[in-house]
């Protein structure tokens, strides 16, 4: 038996080699100068379909993963990382956002069809009121969204990615964080129909304008589209003599969904909304899940009983930071606040199947921390880990192409020196589709920051264009590292690492150019009201300085970062 | 004008304010905080009570035994069988449990303002059995309520009647078997005329005469769908293949239903010339109005109401709030009451509901209704017009164990409620109340003792700006996400 697959892995291999020999004889040069073949060696592997194996080789072949195991070969093409004292695990899975879609959503009514332009006030639910659910993550993506990078440096290979906005924002799709064209990132779509019960035009915007109203809504949405569906099919049949059924965009696209078998998703987070969240979905007749889930631990038997999955938000209810000293919380608010995290060990004991989304979290480092704390509630860190991996793959419908580290996955991988959950734990390498990723330590500070950076800086230089200017929102921690945002009129980015050592500044962002991502470098001096220095880019030093432009904006930005 | 009912016209944001400015009202604010529903002896006895049946007169030193959440007897001397769990009410004073015709209490959301018919929405769905307010209220002696939309429409939502279950979910606070309703409104809230919001445009109708057409329309429309449907089936029952339903309409079906006498309509009012508009549509279409809710008027259109088997639910002693409340006097409910009209008294506050006993009360000095005719304005008469009252509103053999239980007689400003039982379950305990109230202050103080700690942390490290006598300011105490408001917050 064993022979056998040897065998059969050998001349795999080997008609792998020919092919590469015969086609592509400079192999490694053929797709810009990247590797398709991987081997990490002697690592420790958590493949999550099974149990960890020490000293394991993963071999990565074309995107995919090949072999797996202690005595898996190593192709001779391959490029073999040294795994000793890493950790492999399976890409992660943000299980529901909208890293991807850039934030300016393309203009509304774009792509013809019936609808008008400028939302009128809605006056019933026959005018649709904020629906777009023909809108998808997989066409909106685009590789100018500055989170794909930060979400792949943190471990994250997958998103569930959907549209944002309306009651029905559109449906949602699997997402690989790395491609070089916006249709290579789509693993499969749709998978979700997300639902908002938030209204959008406030008081006077038009039906509905109330949680009575929306849920009303969405009830005659799923009635029309059902209806829309037989009466179609009906007058198909037999058009003569019959009033011909008219189209409907909202009811093809959700019709269309449906029958893909995406799932509904509904959000809830305290135990009043989960259970009317039950409710809905038996009511609907969809197969749904649902998403918030955080007072999960109240109901958590009542979840399982209906067999309907949980993406639970890691976003944990915490105080406001700028609260009303006098404001007393209830005890049931605190109680929240304080069992919240142990959500996600109620769920794993229960049996209701959860995967972890980011919530409102803008860090990747962030989303491990917050699941650190349901580890710290009680939740074994396996089942963490699986809720990040082979758990959303299973509830979204890919577990049968990722999720673990098994043969002839996709080859999404996250390595780490150490466990995925310490914090002192660093991302060494992020594989995606195979292609393998560098994730760059920040640089520590030397020495005890002089000064406060924090605050709002403009910054102006002078490019090969012209001279330009932009406005860096910096947040400076107790030992000098620096967080936060870069925004010129290109965008924002977020920087991706920084710190103030002594007198010396130096923070990163990582930008699309014409030639692709490229990291830009600010370094210089601070002297404690301003900032003097070189930027570094694609090879090229510009000289900028920058200055605070106020104290009204500073305090702008003071609370920008505590947030 | 009264502050529940001009925001329970203007918007749930408005709602939403109010619900926020409550919690300092009561002094039952935090005390049953994480409420799980009591246990259920099957068997109950109270003894030694005052025994206010309404029904047939007061039992001095009176019994009230209760088997699995039922009365099984009422009377002066009733063994206490083995096992019963006895309450010994030497001194106190037992009545129906309180019934509230009129509150917005339990819903997380009150109005669908958007347009004047919005009959599709239902009160049912945003029921939020982890309301304060029940818990209030039941403090009060209340021990049902109906539950209705607010009255920004000329046809607004889907109410229902609920007992005050606090603790048990959604799904167990609805009052089973009790026909469903819907709210209407005539008069200044749904026209709107002095609601107009700057940038808005104003919503039809804007008259008296527009909310009639409104009605009309509607009820038109709502004929028009029930005869689509009844024709369809007709030729379905007659064989007939490849037809195209029609299309489910959630507005019209429940108008279907007032027409077919399935559902109660509850229609707020004040002037007596809406009223006798609705009566008048109302005989048209072929319909009946189940209740008018305040009915300020009503006194002038009593024999009207009489005749037309109307139920009244006023207020006590509330006018000139507003311009259509100027002709309200405290004689309204008496007046109505010797015109033979089905009188109650409602509180359309979950604040009010606390005292309904009091404002029943007032007709006694208004009008000089009797003791036990007062008493029914809160009890008996309401269950009439909620069509309830076969299961409460009496204390009678085989009817539900919804009682109150005061110190005083129930009509006297000295009366404090001491125990709320609904289906036989003690739901509500003054005494175990105020004991408790020391362990809560406690676990929130250990609680916020630990989340201060919890949460300090990464304050500082984020926000190493701040100054000392900053950092030293109590921790943040409003939640971002709360156990009531958290990702639905928006839509309230």
């Amino acid at each position: 038996m064993r022979l056998k697959l040897l065998c059969r892995c050998a001349s795999t291999l080997c008609f792998a080699a020919l092919l590469i020999l015969v086609f592509h004889p400079p192999a490694a040069h053929a797709q810009g100068g990247e590797p398709q073949f991987f081997a990490i060696r002697g690592a420790k592997v958590f493949p999550v379909s099974g149990p960890p194996i020490e000293g394991a080789t993963v071999v990565i072949s074309r995107g995919v993963i090949t072999a797996i195991g202690k005595d898996a070969a190593i192709p001779p093409e391959a490029w073999v990382i040294d795994g000793k004292g890493l950790h492999v695990y399976p890409g992660l899975v943000d299980a529901f956002s909208d890293v991807g879609i850039p934030a300016a959503p393309p203009a509304s009514g774009e792509g013809g069809g019936p609808r008008r332009g400028a939302p009128e006030q809605a006056r019933g639910p026959q005018d649709r009121p904020a629906s777009t659910p023909w809108r998808s993550g997989a066409e909106e993506v685009s590789l100018s969204d500055k989170r794909v990078e930060t979400w792949r440096s943190g471990g994250f290979t997958t998103v569930i990615c959907a549209p944002k906005g309306g009651f029905f924002p559109g449906q949602a799709a699997v997402l690989s964080l790395a491609g070089e064209r916006a249709g290579d990132l789509v693993v499969k779509t749709p998978v979700a129909i997300p639902l908002s019960f938030q209204a959008s035009g406030g008081f006077g915007g038009g039906f509905p304008d109330s949680l009575l109203g929306i849920l009303s809504y969405i009830h005659q949405v799923w009635l029309d589209t059902d209806w829309s569906v037989k009466a179609q099919a009906m007058y198909e049949k037999n058009p003569r003599g019959v009033a011909r059924p008219r189209y409907d965009r909202t009811e093809a696209a959700l019709a269309e969904a449906l029958e893909d078998h995406a799932l509904v998703l509904v959000p809830a987070n305290n135990r009043v909304q989960l259970r009317r969240a039950l409710e809905l979905i038996e009511r609907w007749q969809v197969s749904g899940g649902i998403y918030g889930g955080q007072m999960g631990y109240e109901v958590a038997p009542e979840i399982a009983a209906k067999k309907v999955p949980v993406l639970v938000d890691l976003k944990w209810p915490e105080g406001e930071k700028d609260a009303d000293p006098e404001a007393k919380p209830s005890l049931r608010t605190l109680r929240f606040r304080d069992r919240a995290p142990s959500t996600p060990e109620a769920f794993a004991k229960a049996g209701v199947k959860f995967a972890f989304y980011s919530g409102g979290i803008s860090a990747p480092k962030d989303i491990l921390k917050a699941a650190k704390k349901s580890i710290d509630a009680g939740l074994a860190s396996d089942a963490a880990l699986r809720a990040f991996t082979l758990s959303p793959a299973e509830i979204f419908g890919v577990a049968d192409r990722l999720g673990s580290i098994e043969n002839g996955k996709i080859a999404n991988l996250v390595v780490t020196d150490g466990d995925l959950f310490e914090e002192k734990t660093k991302i060494k390498m992020v594989f995606v589709d195979g292609r393998r990723f560098e994730v760059h330590e920040p640089e520590k500070p030397k020495d005890p920051p002089k000064g406060d950076i924090t605050g709002k800086w403009k910054l102006s230089y002078n490019t090969p264009e012209g001279a330009e200017e932009s406005t860096a929102d910096l947040t400076m921690d107790k030992d000098g590292t620096i967080t936060g945002s870069l925004t010129s009129h290109r965008g924002t980015a977020n920087i991706i690492s920084g710190y103030l050592s002594g007198d010396k500044f130096s923070f990163t962002i990582n930008i699309v150019l014409d030639q692709g991502a490229t990291d830009v470098t600010f370094t210089g001096t601070f002297d404690g009201t301003s900032l003097k220095g070189s930027i570094a880019v694609m090879g090229m030093s510009l000289d900028f300085t920058g200055v605070k432009p106020g104290n009204a904006s500073a305090d702008t930005t003071v609370q920008g970062g505590a947030q | 004008m009264r502050i529940a009912e001009m925001l329970e016209a203007r918007s749930t944001r408005s709602t939403f304010l109010y619900l926020l400015c409550l919690p300092c009202l009561f002094c039952f604010a935090n005390s049953a905080t994480a409420a799980t529903p009591p246990d259920a002896p099957s068997v109950i006895l109270i003894q030694n009570a005052t025994v206010m049946t309404v029904s047939h007169g007061t039992i001095e030193h009176g019994s009230i035994l209760i088997r699995d959440g039922r009365i099984a007897e009422v009377g002066q001397s009733i063994k206490a069988p083995g096992g019963a769990q006895v309450i010994d009410a030497s001194g106190q004073f037992v009545i129906p449990g309180i019934i509230d015709c009129h509150s917005h209490i339990a819903a997380e959301s009150i109005n669908e303002g958007s347009v004047s018919v919005s009959s599709m929405v239902t009160m049912e769905e945003v029921l939020n059995p982890d309301d304060m307010d029940i818990y209030r209220d039941l403090a009060g002696g209340v021990t049902s309520a109906n539950i209705l939309h607010g009255s920004a429409n000329s046809i607004g939502g889907q109410t229902l009647v609920i007992k005050l279950r606090w603790g048990q979910p959604a799904s167990k606070l609805p009052f089973e078997g009790a026909l469903p309703g819907i709210k209407f409104a005539l008069g200044e809230n749904p026209k709107r005329s002095n609601f107009s919001i700057p940038g808005q445009p104003r919503r039809y109708p804007a008259t008296r005469m527009g909310v009639e057409v409104t009605i009309r329309g509607a009820f038109s429309e709502a004929r028009d769908y029930k005869k689509a449907w009844d024709e369809y089936n007709k030729r379905v029952a007659a064989g007939e293949k490849n037809l195209i339903a029609p299309r489910r309409d959630l507005k019209l079906e429940p108008l279907v239903e007032v027409l077919e006498g399935k559902r109660y309509v509850h229609s707020h009012c004040y002037r007596e010339d809406e009223i006798l508009m609705l009566l008048r549509v109302a005989k048209e279409f072929g319909f009946k109005v189940r209740t008018f809710q305040h009915v300020l008027e009503g006194y002038k259109v009593a024999d009207e109401l009489a005749a037309a088997g109307v139920g009244a639910s006023t207020f006590s002693d509330w006018w000139a709030y507003k311009v259509e409340a100027y002709d309200a006097i405290p004689y309204n409910a008496a007046l109505m009451t010797r015109r033979g009209v089905i009188v109650s008294i409602n509180s359309d506050s979950a604040a009010e509901a606390t005292h309904l006993n009091q404002e029943a009360a007032k007709s006694m000095k208004y009008g000089g209704l009797s003791h036990d005719e007062a008493l029914k304005l809160v009890t008996l008469n309401p269950a009439i017009q909620l069509g309830i009252d076969k299961r409460v509103g009496t204390i009678d053999v085989g009817k539900d164990a919804d009682l109150a239980i005061y110190n005083h007689d129930p009509l006297s400003a000295y009366a404090v409620v001491q125990k709320a039982l609904i289906d036989g379950r003690v739901y509500f305990d003054r005494e175990k109340d105020i004991a408790n109230r020391a362990e809560i202050e406690k676990e929130k103080k250990a609680l916020t003792e630990k989340l201060k700690k919890a949460e300090k942390k990464p304050e500082e490290k984020k926000s190493p700006e701040k100054k000392p006598e900053e950092n030293s300011k109590p921790p943040a105490t409003t939640p971002t996400a709360t156990a009531t408001a958290a990702s639905e917050g928006g839509a309230r």
